[in-house]
């Protein structure tokens, strides 16, 4: 099994920060008008940025499908 | 209704259900309107009996969109309406033309503006069929004057629309539309279709708007597997919208040269009684029989006339006109209308010789009498 | 594909070549739109038998982004051309994607129509609210008193219940999620997917941009945060009313099945073909 981690194309993001709002472990960060992940190590892939960004610009890989 | 030796006695709104069905015709949409709505009932009867599909949308606004697509998934599609509902589907006859949908258009033209006059003949939709729609757009529209060529012609009209993934107008009138004459049902040996051209690529090579040599592009059908994006915008080769300038021109000028450039291939129309006419009448539809019967009246009295009947009304038949002008000392042109189809003869011949109006727009015929009058002794509304 | 820095529901269902969208930052369109590809993907589609067709406004710029057969066509007319092409063949899974004054205003009648046939057409509209496009005027549901550039004291035009409006003209499967109940709104587009008829899912969207900055809505996830604090599932008013009490209702509304128009002209078609 993969590790998982998040990732996020930068090209994409608009830095509106629904993401930042909703992440429950304060991992991401607005900065200089883009999503930053600025903690990785706190985030607990609940999947909530990426439901909701509008941009597809983060995303968690690794892990299965159940997890 | 007689059937006998494969002629029949029918109204000219039938014989245009007729040449669709010969012509391939699989999906009609439309919304019922005097003096087209024949063409929907009859459409109605015989699509679902030879697997083909109708439907009565809300409005023509509608059954314009549910043709393109039809079109688009494959099928050869057909609306017919009038004045009020042509009006009411021109933007879709224009994402028809930018997006290179093929499809026909018939309207059977009544007395107008607004409602008008919904059982009378009238030809005053002329320039509407060339510049209803806004913008820069090919414009292509037949003007049949009989049964049999109302069969024939609508026959054509879906030749011309797959053949250059365009719309193609019928541009009937009142009189045609409800005119019986007999009709001669061709054997499908007997006839040509065209269908449009299909990419052979495979999917992942098709690029849908780029054209062939002829400026046309191949046409996948949705389903087929080559997923592809269409729109209304200006768009490039992809399909995908551009704002780019160079570009979007460049789209609108192909679109429009792709008809302009083959106008040989789309032109239609009869010369009666030309070869020493000194005198031409340009007539079409309905009134190019009345004209006939005019200019027969005045040989029996040695006037040399003739007529130019135009059935490719757009794009205008400028060659031939110029050519008519060269030899003329006098052009009329009778329509029912105020003058418009004039605009174009005069613009044309109107420094070689006299062009002048014979009009009617009170949704009566113009009778032989009437252009007979005007020939002769002045004319009847100038 | 050129871009491969995204998920693979992305990469399978997206052109990305064609990202990032032009919609504004904070946008709930490209949320609701992840929410349509999503269950595309649980229903298990295939993409080549898939049509998304559009209207005009920032929710028809939607299809552009799918790798779908798919049709931008005019403002209002999206069902329009979607009946036609659902009649010409079938065997299509034909979605429609309308913003509010797309289906609704200009559109509202093909939008009655289609219902009333119910006709095989997964229809979700993006509903924010606002003309979006032309910068802020006010639609058919921007909420009574509230501003838009053509309501600069206050729209006094009653709002439409876009699903009220479907049911009553009758599509056999109706529901209302929202961009922040994007797991709910898929579970609605995929059960309308599967339903044989007219589906008609209304998507709470968010337009950051003109109605909450008119409106003084604050940010995306201010507006976002409006919908998870005020909105309320129709299963929990059922059982307890109170709880409906000036909340938007979300959830499935409606659903049952009927004939289905295609499959009632094919039945024509058995009987009287020669």
């Amino acid at each position: 099994m993969a590790e998982k981690s998040l990732l996020q194309n930068k090209d994409w993001c608009k830095g509106c920060g629904v993401c930042v709002g909703f992440c429950p472990k304060q991992v991401l960060v607005i900065e200089n008008e883009k999503c930053v992940i600025a903690y990785p190590e706190k985030c607990i892939f609940c999947g909530q940025c990426e439901l909701r960004c509008p941009d597809n610009a983060i995303y968690i890989v690794g892990g299965t499908k159940d997890e | 209704m007689s059937n006998n030796n494969g002629y029949k006695l029918v109204q000219g709104n039938e014989a245009c259900v007729e040449g669709a069905l010969a012509a391939g015709m699989r999906f009609y949409a439309g919304y019922p309107i005097t003096p087209s709505t024949e063409i929907a009932e009859i459409s109605a009867q015989k699509l679902p009996q030879i697997g083909g599909k109708f439907i009565q949308m809300e409005d023509e606004l509608a059954s314009m969109a549910a043709i393109i697509g039809g079109s688009l998934a494959g099928l050869k599609s057909m609306t017919a309406t009038s004045g009020p509902g042509f009006s009411l589907m021109q933007e879709n006859i224009g994402y028809a033309a930018l997006a290179e949908i093929p499809c026909v258009i018939v309207n059977v033209q009544r007395g107008g503006p607004s409602t008008g006059m919904p059982t009378s003949p009238a030809q005053g939709d002329i320039m509407q069929a060339k510049w209803g729609t806004h913008g820069d757009h090919p414009s292509i529209s037949l003007t049949p004057n009989s049964v049999q060529e109302t069969y024939e012609y609508t026959i054509k009209a879906f030749n011309i629309a797959e053949k250059y993934r365009t719309p193609v107008v019928l541009l009937m009138d009142e009189t045609v539309g409800h005119m019986r004459e007999k009709l001669k049902i061709k054997d499908s040996s007997e006839i040509e279709v065209i269908n449009r051209k299909k990419p052979t690529c495979e999917p992942k090579d098709y690029v849908a708007y780029r054209p062939d040599e002829d400026m046309v592009p191949q046409m996948a059908s949705f389903g087929e597997g080559y997923r592809y994006h269409v729109t209304g915008l200006t768009h490039d080769e992809t399909g995908f919208p551009t704002n780019n300038n160079d570009v979007s021109g460049k789209l609108v000028q192909r679109i429009v040269d792709k008809v302009e450039k083959n106008i040989d291939d789309i032109t239609y129309y009869e010369e009666y009684r030309m070869e020493d006419a000194e005198i031409v009448i340009v007539a079409f539809g309905g009134v190019s029989r009345a004209a006939k019967s005019a200019i027969d009246d005045m040989r029996e009295k040695n006037i040399k006339v003739g007529m130019f009947r135009p059935i490719t009304i757009w794009p205008f038949l400028e060659k031939q006109i110029n050519d008519v002008a060269q030899k003329a000392k006098e052009i009329y042109v009778a329509e029912m209308n105020l003058g418009q189809y004039f605009l174009e003869v005069d613009r044309v011949a109107g420094k070689k010789c006299p062009v002048k109006k014979i009009n009617k727009i009170n949704g009566e015929l113009i009778t032989p009498n009437e252009i007979t009058y005007a020939v002769t002794g002045g004319a009847i509304n100038d | 594909m050129t871009n491969t820095n995204c998920n693979e529901m992305t990469q399978k269902y997206y052109r990305v070549d064609r990202m990032p969208h032009i919609w504004c930052p904070g946008c709930g369109h490209g949320t609701l739109m992840n929410t349509v590809v999503r269950a595309i993907d649980k229903v298990g589609l295939n993409k080549d038998d898939v049509v998304v067709v559009s209207g005009i406004g920032c929710s028809s710029r939607a299809p552009g982004y799918m790798d779908f057969n798919t049709l931008h066509t005019t403002h209002g007319r999206a069902l329009a051309f979607a009946t036609g092409i659902k009649m010409a063949n079938p065997k299509l899974h034909v979605i429609v994607i309308m913003g509010d004054g797309d289906s609704s205003a200009i559109g509202g009648n093909h939008l009655i129509h289609a219902a009333r046939r119910n006709i095989d057409i997964t229809t979700i509209v993006f509903n924010n609210n606002i003309y979006g496009m032309t910068g802020g005027q006010f639609s058919p549901t921007t909420p009574y008193g509230d501003f838009a550039t053509t309501a600069p004291f206050g729209n006094i035009d009653k709002a439409f219940d876009l699903c009220s409006l479907a049911q009553g003209a009758g599509a056999t499967y109706v529901g209302r999620g929202t961009a922040y109940h994007a797991p709910l709104m898929q579970k609605l587009i995929e059960k309308g997917l599967e339903n044989k008829g007219f589906s008609f899912i209304e998507g709470l969207s968010l337009c950051p941009t003109y109605y909450g900055r008119k409106n003084k809505k604050g940010n995306a996830f201010k507006m976002h945060s409006y919908f998870k604090d005020n909105c309320v599932d129709i299963k929990v008013v059922e059982k307890n009313p109170e709880k409906g009490e000036n909340k938007i209702l979300i959830g499935e509304f409606y659903n049952s099945p009927k004939t289905e128009y295609t499959e009632g002209y094919q039945v024509i078609i058995d009987k009287f073909q020669k």
